[in-house]
C-alpha cells in the first residue's frame, strides 16, 4: 500500500500543475494579457504537441522510423470537419472525434501490418508514401471537397477542450510509455533479435505502438480542422510530416519533455519571425541547421522531467 | 500504339531527370547513409544558374549546362563541408533534419532573393519537332535523353574505373576499414557530394529547357520522387538508381495518359510501397542480413 | 531423467552450402551439455536453428511441454522462447540504452499481465502489479550480485558484467532451457573462472537444462556433464569429457591430419 501512497503524491503534483495551467490561462485571458493572437498561437503549439508525443513514441520510443503521421492527421481532421458540418452540435463533434480514431485505428493497420517488416529509412519512405496515397484520395474525393479544402467548420474546440485532450493524450502516452507495454517497445527499439529472444512478439508491439500513435494524430486532426475551421489536402502534405518530425528532433528523440519544450519554442518562433515577411523562413532553417549542429542530440537528449526525482533531490538536500 | 510509343518518348525524357537525380541521392546514400534531402534543391540551384547565364552571359546551352554542373558541383561540396561534416558522429535523425534545415534555406532563400514566382526559362534552343511514324520526338527530349545517358555513362565510368571511384566504394562498404587502408574519407565524401550534385545541376538546366518554367520550390517534388526512385533500384546502386528513374517516370505518364493524372503519385507510392515488399532494399539492392 | 530437447537429423542449407547436416542431438532435463568443434563448424547456426532464428532445411526438433515432446518446426523465435527456451549471444545483445532492471523486467514480460486500459490509467492494481514484479527483478539481480548496478544504463557496464547480466536475463525468462553462446568469449582466466562458479551455480540453484557452445576448453572440461563434439556442419562425437580428450576423430579436427 505504501507504492500507493507514494505515487499518489506524484501523480497529485501532476494533476495540480495542469490545473494550475488552465487557471492562469483563464485568468490572463480574463485580465486581457492573452489576446486571440497569443491564444490561437498557444492552441497551435498544444496541437503540435499533441502530434509530437505521438510521433515520439513511434520514432523515440519503438524506434519505428514513420514518416507518415500528418496522414492520420487528415483522417481525424476530415472526419471531423464532415460529421460536425452535417450535424452542428457539440455530441456531433464527440463522435466524430470517436469515428475518426476508429478510421486511423484501420488506416495503421492496413499501413502497419505490411510496412513495418521494412527498417529504418525504408519505413520513413514506405510511410511517407503511405501518407501521401491517403492525402492524394482526399484530394480526389467528393465528400471532402476535393483541392479546395473545407471551411466554415464549425468551431467546437476551444482552448480549454484542446488543453484538456493534450494533458489526457500526454498522460496516456506517458503512463503507457513507463509501463510493461513501454518497456517492451524500448526493447524493440534496442534490439530486434534479442526481443524476440525474451519470448517477445515484436510485429505486434510495433504495431501497437504505430497505432496509438496514429489514434493521437487523428485526435490532433479532428481538432486542428474544429478550431481553425478551414482545412485543405494541402495542410497534411509531407511537409506537415516533416514540421511534426523536427519538433521531434529537435526536442530529443525518446524525451516527451523535450517535445513540450521544442513545440513551444518553435511556435513562438515562429510567431516572432512572422513580421520578418520572407526572410521568416529562411531565418527559421538557418536556426534549424544550428541548432542540429550545435545540439545533435536535441534540446534534452533523453532527459525527462520527473517530479519523483524532484522530491528525492530536495529530500537529499535537506538532509 | 503511337499514343503508347509517345508516352513511352515523354516518359523516358522525364524519367531521364529524375535518374539523374536519383544518382545524386543513391550515391550520397551509399557513402554516408544520409537522405539529402537538399538535393533537390541543389538541381533547382543549377536551373537557375542556368537561366542568369543564358539571360545574362548568352551562353549557349552546353555552356550553361557544364557552368551549371560545376557551379552545383562546388554548392554540394560546401553544403557539405558546413552542415554534414561536424554531424558525421551524430545520429542519422540529425542528419536528416539538417538536410531538411538546408533545403528549407535555400529554397526561402532563393524566394527572398529573387521572388517566389515561377519565370520563363530561355530558349536557348529552338524546338524542332522529327515525326518517326507518327510519334512526335523534340530535339530537346532528344538532348535530354541523349545528355543524361552519357553523364550516367561516364559516371559510371568514374566509380568503376577511377581511383576515386575505388575509393567511394570501399567508403560506402565500410568507411572505418577504408580509412585503415588509407583512403581520405573527407576528400572522398567531398567528392561524392560534388559529383552527385553536379548531376542534379545538370538536370535543372535540362529540366527548365523542357519544362520552361523554374521557380525556387521546383525542386521539391522532383526531389521527393527522385528519392522514391532511388530507393524503388535499391538505394546505393547506380544501375538501380538510374532504372528507378526512369521506371517512375515511364509510370508517372503512362498513368497520367489514361486519364488518371490525379492519382499519378498515388500510383508511384503504391509501386513504391509494393516493390520494397517485395524486395526490402530496392531491385538491386543486396539485402543484407544481420549476424546473430 | 527425461528427454528434454530431441533434434532429430537437423538441415541447414545456404544456398549450395551445407552449413548443418544430419546433426542429432539430445538434452535431459538438469543437463549441463557443451557443444564443441572448430572455428566455422556451424555450433552458432545449430543455436540459431534451435531458438527459431532461423529456420532448418530438414529435420525436427522436438521440446518437452509437460508429458509430451511437441515439435518446434515452424515456430517463429519469440514462440520458442515463450516455451522456456532462453539464450545469449555470442556478441552481447543487451539493451543497450535501457537500464539493468529494464533489461530483466523485458525478460519477464509474458510473466505478468498489465491491460492497456490498467496501465494506462493507472488503476490501483497496476501499482501492485508493478510492485511485485519489480521486487521479483530486484532478488534475481541481488543474487547476481548485480542490484547495486541496477538502475544503471547497460551499455555502461564493464564487459564481464554484461555477459553476466545477459545471462541472468536469461534466467529471468525462467526457462527450462539455457543456450550460452560463447560465454566466456573475451574473458580472462580470472573471469573464466568467476564464470564457471556461475554457471554450476545456475544450474544447481534454479534446476535447469545448459547447452553452451564454447572456446574455452577449460570451462569445457571443467563444466560440462556431456559434450557434442561438431566439425563442418557434422556430429563428430558425444561422450563425457574424459572420452572426448581421448577421441582420435575429435583430436584430428582440432589439430588438422598431422596432429
Amino acid at each position: 500500500m505504501n507504492v500507493l501512497k507514494a505515487n499518489f503524491k506524484y501523480n497529485l503534483c501532476w494533476f495540480i500543475i495542469m490545473i494550475t495551467g488552465f487557471y492562469l490561462m483563464n485568468t490572463l485571458i480574463m485580465v486581457g494579457m492573452i489576446d486571440s493572437f497569443i491564444e490561437n498561437m498557444l492552441v497551435t503549439i498544444w496541437i503540435n504537441i499533441i502530434l509530437a508525443v505521438g510521433l515520439n513514441l513511434i520514432i523515440g520510443f519503438a524506434g519505428q522510423f514513420s514518416l507518415g503521421h500528418a496522414g492520420f492527421m487528415a483522417i481525424g481532421a476530415y472526419t471531423t470537419a464532415i460529421i460536425t458540418q452535417k450535424t452542428v452540435s457539440i455530441g456531433g463533434f464527440y463522435v466524430s472525434f470517436i469515428v475518426g480514431m476508429i478510421i486511423a485505428v484501420v488506416a495503421a493497420l492496413i499501413v502497419g501490418i505490411p510496412t513495418l517488416r521494412l527498417r529504418g529509412d525504408y519505413l520513413a519512405i514506405a510511410t511517407m508514401g503511405a501518407a501521401e496515397i491517403i492525402r492524394i484520395i482526399i484530394n480526389n474525393m467528393k465528400i471532402t471537397n476535393g483541392p479546395a479544402g473545407m471551411f466554415n467548420i464549425p468551431q467546437f474546440a476551444t482552448w480549454p477542450i484542446v488543453y484538456v485532450i493534450m494533458c489526457i493524450t500526454t498522460i496516456i502516452t506517458v503512463n503507457f510509455i513507463n509501463s510493461r507495454g513501454g518497456r517492451v517497445i524500448k526493447s524493440v527499439r534496442e534490439d530486434e533479435i534479442a526481443a524476440e529472444a525474451m519470448g517477445i512478439n515484436t510485429t505486434k508491439w510495433k504495431l501497437a505502438a504505430f497505432v496509438l500513435g496514429a489514434v493521437t494524430a487523428a485526435i490532433a486532426g479532428s481538432l486542428h480542422a474544429s478550431y481553425l475551421q478551414t482545412i485543405a489536402p494541402n495542410d497534411f502534405g509531407i511537409m506537415e510530416s516533416i514540421s511534426i518530425l523536427i519538433i521531434v528532433v529537435l526536442g530529443g528523440v525518446g524525451s516527451v519533455t523535450g517535445t513540450f519544450l521544442a513545440a513551444v519554442v518553435l511556435g513562438i518562433l515562429d510567431t516572432v519571425l512572422q513580421d520578418f515577411g520572407t526572410l521568416r523562413m529562411v531565418i527559421y532553417a538557418a536556426a534549424l541547421v544550428l541548432l542540429m549542429v550545435f545540439k545533435p542530440s536535441g534540446l534534452l537528449g533523453t532527459w525527462e522531467f520527473s517530479i519523483r526525482r524532484l522530491f528525492n533531490h530536495i529530500k537529499r538536500r535537506s538532509v | 500504339m503511337q499514343i503508347f510509343f509517345q508516352q513511352v518518348i515523354n516518359g523516358l525524357s522525364l524519367g531521364s531527370i529524375y535518374a539523374l537525380l536519383a544518382l545524386g541521392y543513391t550515391m550520397v546514400y551509399g557513402i554516408i547513409k544520409l537522405i539529402n534531402f537538399a538535393h533537390g534543391d541543389i538541381y533547382m540551384l543549377g536551373a537557375f544558374w542556368g537561366y542568369y547565364v543564358i539571360n545574362v552571359w548568352h551562353f549557349n546551352f552546353m555552356l550553361a549546362l557544364l557552368s551549371a554542373m560545376v557551379v552545383c558541383g562546388i554548392c554540394g561540396v560546401i553544403i557539405e563541408y558546413l552542415a554534414y561534416r561536424p554531424l558525421r558522429h551524430s545520429p542519422r535523425i540529425t542528419a536528416l533534419i539538417t538536410a531538411i534545415g538546408v533545403s528549407f534555406f535555400l529554397e526561402n532563400g532563393m524566394a527572398y532573393l529573387f521572388g517566389s514566382n515561377a519565370r520563363d526559362f530561355p530558349q536557348v534552343v529552338k524546338q524542332v519537332n522529327y515525326d518517326i511514324g507518327g510519334v512526335r520526338i523534340s530535339n530537346i527530349q532528344l538532348e535530354i535523353l541523349i545528355t543524361s545517358c552519357v553523364l550516367m555513362l561516364i559516371l559510371q565510368l568514374i566509380i568503376k574505373r577511377t581511383k576515386m571511384g575505388r575509393a567511394m566504394r570501399a567508403v560506402s562498404v565500410d568507411n572505418a576499414a577504408a580509412e585503415l587502408v588509407g583512403v581520405d574519407l573527407n576528400r572522398t565524401i567531398s567528392f561524392t557530394f560534388a559529383l552527385g550534385s553536379s548531376m542534379a545541376g545538370a538536370a535543372g538546366v535540362m529540366i527548365g529547357l523542357y519544362y520552361n518554367s523554374i521557380d525556387p520550390l521546383m525542386g521539391l517534388t522532383p526531389g521527393i520522387k527522385a528519392f522514391v526512385a532511388a530507393v524503388v533500384g535499391g538505394i546505393g546502386s547506380v544501375p538501380g538508381a538510374s532504372l528507378g528513374g526512369f521506371l517512375i517516370g515511364l509510370l508517372e505518364t503512362l498513368v497520367q495518359s489514361i486519364g488518371l493524372s490525379a492519382y499519378k503519385d498515388a500510383v508511384v507510392y503504391v509501386v513504391l510501397i509494393v516493390i520494397l515488399l517485395i524486395r526490402p532494399m530496392g531491385i538491386f539492392g543486396k539485402n543484407v542480413k544481420e549476424k546473430v | 531423467m527425461r528427454t528434454i530437447l530431441k533434434v532429430d537429423s537437423l538441415v541447414k542449407k545456404f544456398g549450395g552450402l551445407t552449413a548443418v547436416s544430419n546433426v542429432s542431438l539430445q538434452l535431459k532435463e538438469d543437463e549441463l551439455v557443451a557443444l564443441i568443434g572448430p572455428n566455422g563448424a556451424g555450433k552458432t547456426t545449430v543455436f540459431n536453428l534451435l531458438t527459431g532464428v532461423i529456420s532448418q532445411t530438414s529435420g525436427t526438433i522436438r521440446f518437452r511441454e509437460k508429458e509430451d515432446l511437441i515439435s518446434l518446426n515452424n515456430k517463429k523465435a519469440y514462440q520458442i522462447a515463450s516455451l522456456g527456451c532462453a539464450r545469449t549471444f555470442q556478441n552481447i545483445r543487451l539493451f543497450k540504452n535501457m537500464t539493468v532492471l529494464d533489461n530483466v523486467l523485458v525478460a519477464m514480460t509474458n510473466q505478468y499481465k498489465e491491460g492497456f486500459l490498467k496501465s494506462i490509467f493507472r488503476f490501483p492494481s497496476f501499482y501492485r502489479t508493478e510492485d511485485e514484479i519489480l521486487k521479483k527483478a530486484r532478488d534475481l539481480l541481488a543474487i547476481f550480485d548485480l542490484d547495486k548496478d541496477m538502475y544503471k544504463l547497460a551499455s555502461n557496464l564493464p564487459y564481464g558484467i554484461q555477459r553476466r547480466l545477459e545471462i541472468v536475463r536469461g534466467l529471468a525468462m525462467q526457462p527450462k532451457i539455457l543456450f550460452l553462446d560463447e560465454p566466456a568469449a573475451g574473458m580472462n582466466p580470472e573471469e573464466t573462472a568467476d564464470l564457471t562458479r556461475l554457471i554450476r551455480k545456475i544450474q544447481k540453484q534454479f534446476h535447469i537444462t545448459v547447452l553452451l557452445i564454447e572456446h574455452d576448453m577449460s570451462l569445457v572440461m571443467n563444466l560440462a556433464e556431456r559434450i557434442y563434439v561438431l566439425d563442418q556442419g557434422k556430429m563428430l562425437a558425444e561422450g563425457t569429457p574424459s572420452e572426448i580428450q581421448q577421441n582420435k576423430a575429435v583430436i584430428k579436427a582440432y589439430l588438422g591430419e598431422e596432429g
